[in-house]
């Protein structure tokens, strides 16, 4: 059994997103959902009528669809729906210079070291700070080249031509409770479109910062990238820690055209209060390639299983995950991989690392139709426990009908042995610290995959959670 | 103050069962003492109960490191202080680079926000893996894992050079290795021997002694230091077996 300095050792320490400002909103949707809520936001954000009744739809399934707890965690039961606010905004556009940034919201970001991150080595940055962006700013360069970089509601009113297309249809209305709720009061969330041939080499950020208490964020996101062009895309998230749960529900769709690439990464980070309750998938056209890259660190529940359909022949997607549940945490994540071309190869690795009464749990599904051939599939998921009243699940799915395909499955638990931790204690290491090399070398190999900048703040995130304060 | 390392009237047991009974050892600065004796004699017990591993129960005694008392630190503290174990059994760390652990090691005895000198570190890591005829490689790999066993042992001589105790265990270094492997070890052991270190080697063998010469060697039994003698004890030993002394009452 671990010492006491091993469990202090691994306490939450999330203090550097703990902080907040006092409220101050032009528009507040009012606790609780239902027509007029939908209504409210449509009518601020001035939507065309299909909007809002896509929206007026979407409510109408959510209200109809149950909760999922026959299968997930009964925890989404302590989701109160009419505690929660579902859209607040200081009703201001987002604006192109930090300098016009309402003075909370411009150092929330500087805290949080965005406009910095920016200057390095970012090309294009969305701050959103509870429903709307408060800046949102892309290099003039890619302008130029005609790379759109908008938030959802100037997407769908300025360019409809390029996302009405696209809109709901990787991720219908109805695929779950959540992708419904998201659609009725979606806000915010970034629109993007990278036309054909063009490589943007730098990444595009997105920043989601939820302020406010009792609030919902449910922020939109569709990525569009042309024929042969490249993106990559990346966003990170924190919360205040409240008393009250606060939740976040969003919708990402991605459409690679032929020959795209599409790698988008995500290090979640929200509070411990926050239910994360995501939906993500993306299309991959003939030869192109999606490739999610998702760590979870934060949030009380995440429920996230990025996707990639197959569509076209030789089309590749990939999911990179990382998991770390500490006490009173739950990450269910996973992947999903659909095959629906000859030739489509898929590759999901994931690790996840629990620790305290921290709880991991895998989902993975693979779907190999039978008329299909060439598909490739190779799953690999490793779970590490840190203690003995961790908890760590695993549930593949991998179906595959027909016998011109190649898959692989292979799963491990392993636990940081007590030996392990002696002889590195041994060579002068506070278990915090042994702790935190011996959960860093587990997930090395992925977060090699993170672009360097991010691959930094990750150990950083690891090792903060893993020494907590033990100095 | 005295400078050594001193183990007086150790008792040490494992689940209820007594495996240290009096073990009472002084390894003055500067000397190297040798410890042999017959399977199950309580040679492992006696460096992980210095070391500090939780498995044992220290019911009576001391363990001095010049000055301070051992039994009263953490595992960790033990060896910032300054106390090293090789390990007869060393174990992997998977993801984790030698070069990035070793590091870890050595930054954990700097004071708080003084950062290593990345360049020195590695300039210094690399002169030392020369001397121990360890390939570059080693850096970059994993913590031991798929490491023969002479290279783990390599390894762990390595880590004693980087991290330069006041006082050294090495437990069974020897066993596993070729005799070219055991010259090259003996080479690094031999190379940090000075007036300002202690080592206390444990060994079945008379063997190692042939390379890291002893200044002294005890004779460990059933839990107690039951003969001491000079490095000619060792062949003795090689020679005689164990039985002569074991047979005799237990010498003051």
């Amino acid at each position: 059994m671990p010492d006491s300095a091993t469990l202090e050792a691994v306490t939450i320490d999330q203090d550097e997103g703990n902080f907040s400002y006092p409220e101050d909103y032009a528009h507040d949707a009012g606790y609780g959902l239902d027509e007029s809520t939908v209504d409210y936001i449509s009518n601020i954000k001035g939507e065309a009528e299909w909007i809002r009744e896509f929206r007026q739809k979407a409510l109408k399934v959510f209200f109809a669809k149950p909760m999922p707890t026959h299968w997930a965690s009964k925890d989404l039961e302590n989701i109160i729906f009419k505690d929660i606010r579902y859209y607040l905004s200081k009703g201001q556009a987002p604006t192109r210079s930090w300098d016009e940034v309402p003075d909370d919201v411009k150092k929330t970001f500087e805290r949080l070291g965005i406009p910095e991150k920016e200057r390095k080595y970012l090309a294009g940055v969305e701050a959103q700070f509870d429903s709307e962006a408060a800046y949102s700013n892309v290099k003039e360069e890619l302008t130029k080249e005609g790379v759109i970089f908008v938030n959802s509601t100037e997407g769908l009113r300025e360019h409809p031509e390029i996302f009405r297309k696209w809109f709901g249809k990787v991720i219908p209305t109805g695929d779950n409770k959540f992708s419904a709720l998201n659609s009725a009061v979606f806000s915010g969330g970034s629109f993007i479109y990278v036309p054909p041939g063009v490589k943007v080499k730098h990444p595009l950020q997105a920043y989601f910062r939820i302020n406010a208490e009792n609030f919902g964020q449910f922020e939109r996101t569709l990525i569009i990238v042309d024929e042969g062009a490249e993106v990559t895309y990346m966003e990170g998230c924190t919360a205040p820690k409240f008393e009250t749960a606060t939740l976040h529900s969003a919708v990402v769709e991605l459409v690679a055209m032929k020959d795209a690439k599409i790698q988008y990464i995500t290090v979640q980070n929200w509070s411990n209060n926050v239910f994360n309750l995501v939906t993500k998938r993306g299309l991959a056209h003939e030869n192109a390639e999606i490739r999610w890259i998702d760590c979870n660190i934060g949030s009380r529940l995440t429920m996230k299983y990025p996707g990639v359909i197959m569509k076209g022949r030789k089309a590749r997607g990939e999911v990179i995950s990382i998991a770390l549940a500490n006490d009173g945490q739950h990450q269910d994540t996973g992947a999903k991989m659909i095959h629906a071309a000859d030739e489509t190869t898929s590759n999901i690795v994931a690790k996840s690392i629990s620790v305290g009464t921290g709880r991991s749990t895998y989902r993975g599904q693979v779907h190999i139709p039978k008329h299909l051939k060439g598909c490739k599939n190779n799953t690999e998921c490793d779970a590490l426990l840190i203690n003995a009243s961790s908890r760590t699940d695993t549930y593949p799915a991998i179906t595959v009908r027909g016998n011109q395909h190649a898959t692989q499955h292979e799963a491990s638990v392993s636990q940081v042995s007590e030996d392990q931790i002696f002889y590195m204690k041994q060579r002068g290491l506070s278990e915090g610290e042994a702790m935190s090399l011996s959960v860093n070398g587990f997930v090395n190999d992925l977060v090699r995959e993170f672009p360097m900048e991010y691959s930094v703040e990750l150990k950083r995130l690891i090792d903060m959670e893993m020494e907590g304060s033990v100095g | 103050m005295r400078q050594s390392l001193r183990i007086e009237n150790l008792h040490a047991s494992v689940d209820g069962h007594e495996i240290l009974k009096g073990l009472t050892l002084e390894v003055p600065k500067g000397e190297v003492h040798a410890i042999m004796g017959p399977n199950g004699s309580g040679k492992s017990t006696l460096s992980k109960v210095i070391a500090g591993h939780e498995a044992y129960t220290v019911t009576e005694g001391a363990v001095f490191l010049d000055d301070l008392n051992l039994l009263d630190l953490e595992i960790d503290e033990r060896s910032r202080a300054g106390f090293f174990l090789a390990f007869q059994y060393p174990h992997e760390i998977p993801g984790v680079s030698n070069a990035n652990f070793i590091r870890a090691a050595r930054q954990a005895r700097l004071p708080k926000g003084q950062e290593i000198d990345a360049v020195a570190f590695y300039r210094e890591m690399y002169a030392k893996m020369d001397e121990l005829g360890m390939d570059r490689k080693f850096t970059a790999r994993s913590v031991n894992e798929g490491f023969s066993g002479g290279e783990k042992k390599r390894n762990e001589i390595l880590q004693m050079m980087m991290l330069e105790p006041r006082y050294a265990i090495l437990d069974e270094t020897d066993s596993g290795l070729d005799i070219d492997a055991l010259k090259i070890v003996a080479q690094g052991v031999n190379a940090m021997r000075s007036p300002e270190r202690g080592f206390l080697v444990i060994t079945h063998y008379q063997r190692l002694l042939d390379y890291i010469v002893p200044d002294v060697v005890h004779v460990l039994h059933d839990g107690r230091i039951i003969h001491t003698g000079g490095k000619e004890l060792a062949y003795e030993l090689e020679e005689k077996g164990y039985d002569w002394i074991i047979n005799e009452p237990v010498a003051a």
